[in-house]
């Protein structure tokens, strides 16, 4: 994968709005933004209702996945471009997640719903609806998702990527400082990892860094190329977008997503956690 | 609005009051308003805050009233807004408790 065929700018997307064969799709947590206005033409998909099995802390399985694209019209052979807020958190997640059960073409949105906002792109209220499809998915491609276990395993072996804020990494705050801080599990990091917050991969507009100023990033940081890695922050969305960075943008192909992230982690029984801003032993 | 969970990133809504459960004792809460050069509030703003290093730590989009919160730690904290009408930040020393800051953007 490259830039050239994972990424599309804004001009691109505002010229390919009608192009045959093309599904915009905005991503969010909250979608009351889409509500408010969304690019035209545009479906949402909610990443908690839609994506996450309302019962056991998992994805919706194969058949879920499945039902879902093909009442909202989505088919195997569209061009999907996903887009949203928070920076594209969870539209990077959701192309990882398109990834996961084997859909072809997907691209993301460079800069999501923050660019397109400030740079004062039409937003539409209109509903949207398509026609419904027979979907099909693939298995679960689990090359690029990481589970608990091999996380441990991968504690002073493999690269580990931690990418959220430094104060997170350091434990001093929990989550992102635009939520509430009281959370029942252990602050800190995962041994080893090395701290490079997804913020960095992004400018100020939202759009990802040009790919030398990426593999500068990576490279100071400490990132052996030659070694398999796994990206993790809290949840597994700004995690989607280092991985999208590194596997899709930089081209390296041997990257997994850790969805569980630190709120699994960091409520494991007897794992190591290290504080403070420094990786640590394993 | 639905009240933020351990399992949730979204930033909830910048104009709800705080959680009842919130412990202003613990929580070193930053909030405000973005303002025009003319002292409007500027709705659907993208305020980030930033750390004392200049490291973004968090983003949220401005409320109608053109508000916005953060959650943080005491410290020296930038906050940095961003509109289609211009850009503009500030800086505040933010403790244990509220701390109130106006951003305004100009081109």
């Amino acid at each position: 994968m490259s830039r050239d065929t994972a990424l599309v700018s804004a001009d691109w997307a505002e010229k390919n709005l009608d192009a045959p064969g093309v599904v915009f799709v905005e991503v969010d947590e909250d979608t009351s933004a889409y509500d408010t206005g969304h690019i035209a033409g545009a479906i949402k998909l909610d990443w908690k209702t839609d994506l996450q099995d309302p019962v056991r802390r998992d994805f919706v399985n194969k058949e879920q996945f499945e039902a879902l694209l093909s009442e909202r019209g989505v088919s195997n052979d569209d061009i999907v471009v996903l887009y949203g807020g928070n920076n594209n958190w969870f539209a990077a997640y959701a192309y990882w997640y398109f990834k996961l059960y084997g859909h072809r073409d997907v691209k993301l949105l460079d800069g999501g719903r923050k660019k397109w906002e400030l740079d004062a792109r039409p937003l539409v209220r209109d509903a949207v609806s398509r026609p419904a499809t027979q979907y099909v998915a693939q298995p679960q491609d689990t090359s690029i998702r990481a589970f608990r276990d091999e996380v441990v395993a991968a504690i002073g072996t493999k690269n580990l990527v931690d990418v959220r804020s430094p104060d997170e990494y350091a434990g001093r705050l929990l989550a992102p400082a635009h939520l509430p801080q009281e959370q029942a599990q252990r602050a800190g990091h995962i041994p080893t990892a090395i701290s490079v917050p997804w913020s960095k991969a992004a400018n100020e507009d939202g759009t990802f860094k040009s790919d030398d100023e990426l593999r500068k990033l990576y490279a100071e940081a400490g990132l052996n190329d030659g070694k398999e890695t796994i990206a993790y922050c809290r949840i597994g969305e700004r995690s989607s977008h280092t991985w999208f960075v590194l596997q899709e943008l930089l081209g390296h192909d041997n990257v997994k997503n850790y969805d569980g992230s630190w709120t699994e982690y960091g409520s494991l029984i007897g794992v190591p956690v290290v504080l403070g801003d420094e990786p640590g032993e394993a | 609005m639905t009240a933020p969970t351990a399992a949730g990133c979204a930033a909830p809504d910048q104009s709800a009051p705080l959680p009842a459960s919130l412990d202003l004792e613990k929580e070193t809460v930053i909030t405000g308003v973005v303002r025009s050069t003319e002292g409007e509030a500027v709705p659907g703003a993208y305020v980030r805050l930033l750390d004392s290093t200049g490291e973004f730590t968090a983003e949220v989009v401005t409320s109608p009233a053109g508000q916005f919160r953060f959650f943080a730690a005491p410290g020296t904290w930038t906050l940095r807004a961003l509109s289609r009408y211009g850009n503009g930040d500030t800086t505040v020393t933010a403790g244990r408790g509220i701390t109130e800051a106006t951003v305004t953007v100009t081109d």
